[in-house]
């Protein structure tokens, strides 16, 4: 029989509030969570708006040593795991080590730490030669990404397969597709899989100004990440992590597990046409879309709700409007379709795991979230937003897209449990 | 006449290595046993505890690489697009000829564009945030290689980048294998790394693994009495994967090797005195391909010349094979450790062992430690019938990964 992913668990670190009940009050309520950036002195820049996370890592229950070893992501990340697997209740059962897994997703891996040490070693970037001799014994973690998922391994106890996956703003989606393979392979019984990032960095803002490709609209910090509105003008960057537990089904059923959903589709394309460009046909994000509906024999009809990229730029709305239309044809006008970036920034490569978190409480509670500050629809974006409040919305099966630099397309179906037939093509 | 590989096929290879840059370059350097180690020369390492590694020689971007792509990316990026365009004419592929949709990118990074990222940095702290220039936003992410090289072939299937540091490169390739085997033709996986910017040479340094020994023969020596640490290097391999079938149409030759099994784990957290993942994920990659320990010809070893890590690999192979059960080596003294290209590098060497049948030796370990009881290949190359090589990786932190690869020559 074919094995199947559910989500059994979640855990979120999101802008507005840590932990998975915060993080739905805030994604329900169309309240934002975008504001001055406080991380760091944001007046050099051209865009000095974020959606930033109020954390106390000790609050959140890391030890001091945790802390000084962890990079910000690190910390999202494992706070996250911790969260999941209570959540789950996997943590009595008999699952051995090396049946339990890792997918961890992260667009620029530890990039503050990477940062903050570059400025000490370099005397505040004076020498190109650096100072080896105050490098910190962590410095090499942070230098490779991969130190995220080792951090979530040991916290969790997994010794199975490990990995980081770093496909830039699809990562968040990319991981969690890569851990519903390891459990469809059987080379996993139970997956944590999620994604972090942690950028509200000086170089990160100045890499995107230099791009202009996050918002100049520094006057109304709260009204800043406009998704499908006409007055649209760039991406609020964002920070936060979202972890689940992936479980196969039969397994999670047998003990008795509380099932948000399952994974039933997964598919990956890639534009072949720039790192930062999009055409505006959306011709390879609508082949993800219908490859992954695909492969459970999915009619276009059965979406109930698509959690959109939705970034807020002008190119990218645009974009991913096409690709529904183009995938979905007329029903793409009958369902809602929205954008948590509205609320919670753009995270890079951890909003993907954000947003299928969000789907798997969306399903869960039959609620919608909205698409904050969408006052001013653009006409050549004209679905149904779901404009600036939730809604009670019946729905068996939602997809979640994404879209990034590299010209990656990722889309991801979940379904309600039982609710999507098991054969598949 | 040979019937159809049961596995996906490697049917291009691009090398860019300090061993040299293309297949018959490294190949003769390896079987030479001719070491691409010496003085870093990108910057100067005078003040480093660490001065020695393996640079690509003669690799000059300018001419490799489309000026543009050049000004775009990182030189770890600029190494990738140079092997994976030999790979593909290795393979004799024409990627205009394939369904964009079945073709894709999976690649293996360890630390991204680390030179370009201490440049842009350098920028903006020096001077201010309008010195950062447009292309850090694609040159610095680990995405940029599968990105750049997806775009530059048209390849529009599923791409991937995989972050297990030296284990990723076996890795990637066992994502590749899982999308031939739903349906995709083609996949160009692989890796290279080029941290040797002084940064990147710093962070090295601070997990104390690298080798502060001055004489560029001895400094890196797995398994030896003296061995001390490794020395890094840049670069590393593409490889291109055919789906058999898709193959067996085309008229072309068998291709290098074919992967027979893979398997993944990662070793329990520090202080829980179990056993590390190693022994287990040989056995399950052993099991993936259907295969006894009896059957491995070879074993490219991880060979991390940690005293600690190389008795740790020594007795997981122990308890596989038994007491110099098998032929075991390490190429890559040649090149010291390549980070995201390591392994690939090894799968690489490897798949070429497979086809000249011929086991290339550890050059620099002149003193095996006695207890390790590894029938190590020292000296010379050995000329021995090779069936099956078996690949082992493993990556700071825990990632432990092994590929299984056969010959073509006479599958099934």
């Amino acid at each position: 029989m074919t094995k199947r992913a559910v989500i059994t668990g979640v855990g979120i670190v999101a802008p507005g509030g840590v932990g998975r009940e915060a993080a739905w009050d805030l994604l329900s309520s169309g309240r934002t969570a975008t504001r001055r950036i406080s991380l760091f002195d944001p007046a050099p820049f051209r865009s000095r708006v974020a959606a930033e996370v109020d954390f106390d890592p000790a609050a959140a229950g890391l030890t001091p040593r945790q802390v000084r070893r962890m990079d910000r992501a690190a910390q999202f990340a494992v706070v996250c795991a911790r969260e999941a697997v209570e959540d789950s209740g996997i943590a009595g059962e008999p699952v051995p080590p090396e049946r339990t897994a890792v997918a961890l997703g992260s667009a620029v891996g530890c990039t503050m730490g990477l940062e903050e040490e570059y400025v000490v070693l370099s005397d505040s970037g004076r020498r190109w030669l650096v100072d080896h001799s105050y490098g910190v014994p962590h410095l090499y973690g942070y230098m490779v990404p991969s130190t995220l998922a080792v951090e979530v391994a040991h916290e969790v106890g997994a010794e199975g397969p490990v990995a980081l996956i770093s496909t830039g703003c699809t990562s968040g989606l990319d991981s969690i597709g890569h851990g519903v393979q390891l459990i469809e392979e059987g080379s996993a019984d139970v997956v944590i899989a999620g994604a972090t990032d942690a950028p509200l960095s000086p170089i990160t803002a100045a890499c995107f100004d230099a791009i202009r490709a996050t918002t100049p609209n520094n006057d109304d910090p709260e009204h800043a990440s406009r998704p499908f509105d006409r007055d649209r003008d760039g991406f609020v960057l964002g920070e936060g992590a979202a972890v689940l537990v992936l479980e196969e089904k039969a397994a999670a059923e047998r003990r008795g597990a509380r099932i948000y959903g399952e994974i039933v589709g997964f598919a990956g394309r890639s534009n072949a046409f720039h790192m930062t460009g999009l055409k505006p046909d959306g011709r390879e994000m609508a082949e993800a879309i219908s490859s992954a509906l695909d492969q459970v024999k999915l009619d276009p009809t059965a979406v109930d709700y698509i959690n959109a990229h939705g970034s807020g730029t002008k190119q990218n709305d645009r974009h991913e409007t096409a690709a529904f239309k183009r995938s979905l044809g007329e029903h793409a006008r009958q369902i809602p379709v929205s954008s948590i970036k509205s609320m919670v920034g753009h995270s890079l490569g951890a909003i993907g795991s954000i947003e299928v978190a969000a789907c798997a409480l969306a399903l869960d509670r039959q609620v919608v979230p909205p698409t904050a500050n969408l006052k001013n629809p653009d006409p050549d974006c004209d679905l149904d937003y779901v404009p600036l409040v939730a809604r009670e919305h019946r729905m068996d099966v939602v997809l979640s897209v994404g879209s990034g630099f590299g010209g990656f397309q990722s889309a991801m179906v979940l379904a309600r449990p039982g609710a999507v037939p098991y054969e598949r093509s | 006449m040979a019937s159809t590989p049961a596995g996906p096929v490697i049917t291009g290879l691009g090398i860019t290595a300090p061993t040299g840059i293309g297949v018959e370059e490294h190949w003769a350097a390896v079987l030479a046993g001719k070491s691409g180690i010496g003085r870093i020369s990108r910057f100067d390492p005078s003040g480093y505890p660490v001065r020695l590694a393996g640079e690509v020689p003669g690799f000059d971007s300018k001419e490799r690489v489309p000026s543009r792509l050049v000004q775009q990316t990182d030189h770890w990026t600029h190494l990738a697009l140079y092997a994976a365009e030999q790979a593909l004419a290795d393979a004799g592929v024409d990627p205009r000829e394939l369904p964009e949709y079945d073709m894709a990118v999976v690649t293996s990074a360890s630390s991204g564009g680390t030179e370009f990222g201490q440049h842009e940095m350098e920028n903006l702290y020096s001077h201010d945030s309008t010195w950062v220039g447009a292309y850090q936003s694609i040159a610095w992410f680990y995405a940029a290689t599968t990105g750049q090289v997806s775009i530059r072939h048209g390849m529009r299937g599923p791409c991937g980048v995989i972050c297990c540091e030296q284990a990723g490169g076996l890795d990637a390739i066992g994502q590749a294998r899982r999308l031939l085997r739903r349906g995709a033709a083609l996949v160009v996986s692989g890796g290279t790394d080029a941290s040797l910017c002084p940064y990147g040479l710093t962070a090295q340094l601070s997990n104390g693994k690298l080798s502060t020994v001055t004489d560029p023969e001895r400094a890196y020596v797995p398994f030896d009495a003296e061995a001390a640490g490794h020395l890094p290097g840049e670069g590393g391999a593409i490889l291109i994967l055919e789906n058999p079938q898709a193959l067996a149409g085309r008229g072309r030759g068998p291709g290098y090797a074919q992967v027979l099994g893979y398997a993944a784990g990662f070793d329990p957290a520090p202080g829980t005195g179990r056993e590390p993942a190693l022994r287990r994920t040989v056995e399950h990659a052993l099991a993936d391909a259907g295969l006894a320990p009896s059957d491995v010809d070879v074993v490219f070893a991880d060979a991390s010349a940690v005293p600690g890590e190389d008795a740790a690999e020594a007795q997981a192979l122990r308890a596989v094979f038994g007491p110099c059960g098998v032929p075991v080596t390490a190429p890559k003294t040649l090149t010291g450790r390549l980070y995201g290209g390591g392994a690939a590098l090894d799968v690489a060497t490897a798949a070429l062992a497979l086809h000249h049948q011929v086991v290339p030796h550890t050059a620099g370990t002149a003193a095996p430690v006695p207890s390790y009881e590894l029938d190590l290949v020292l000296d010379a190359p050995r000329h021995i019938p090779v069936g099956t090589a078996l690949v082992l990786a493993r990556g700071h932190g825990g990632f432990t990964a092994a590929l299984v690869l056969g010959s073509v020559r006479d599958a099934g």
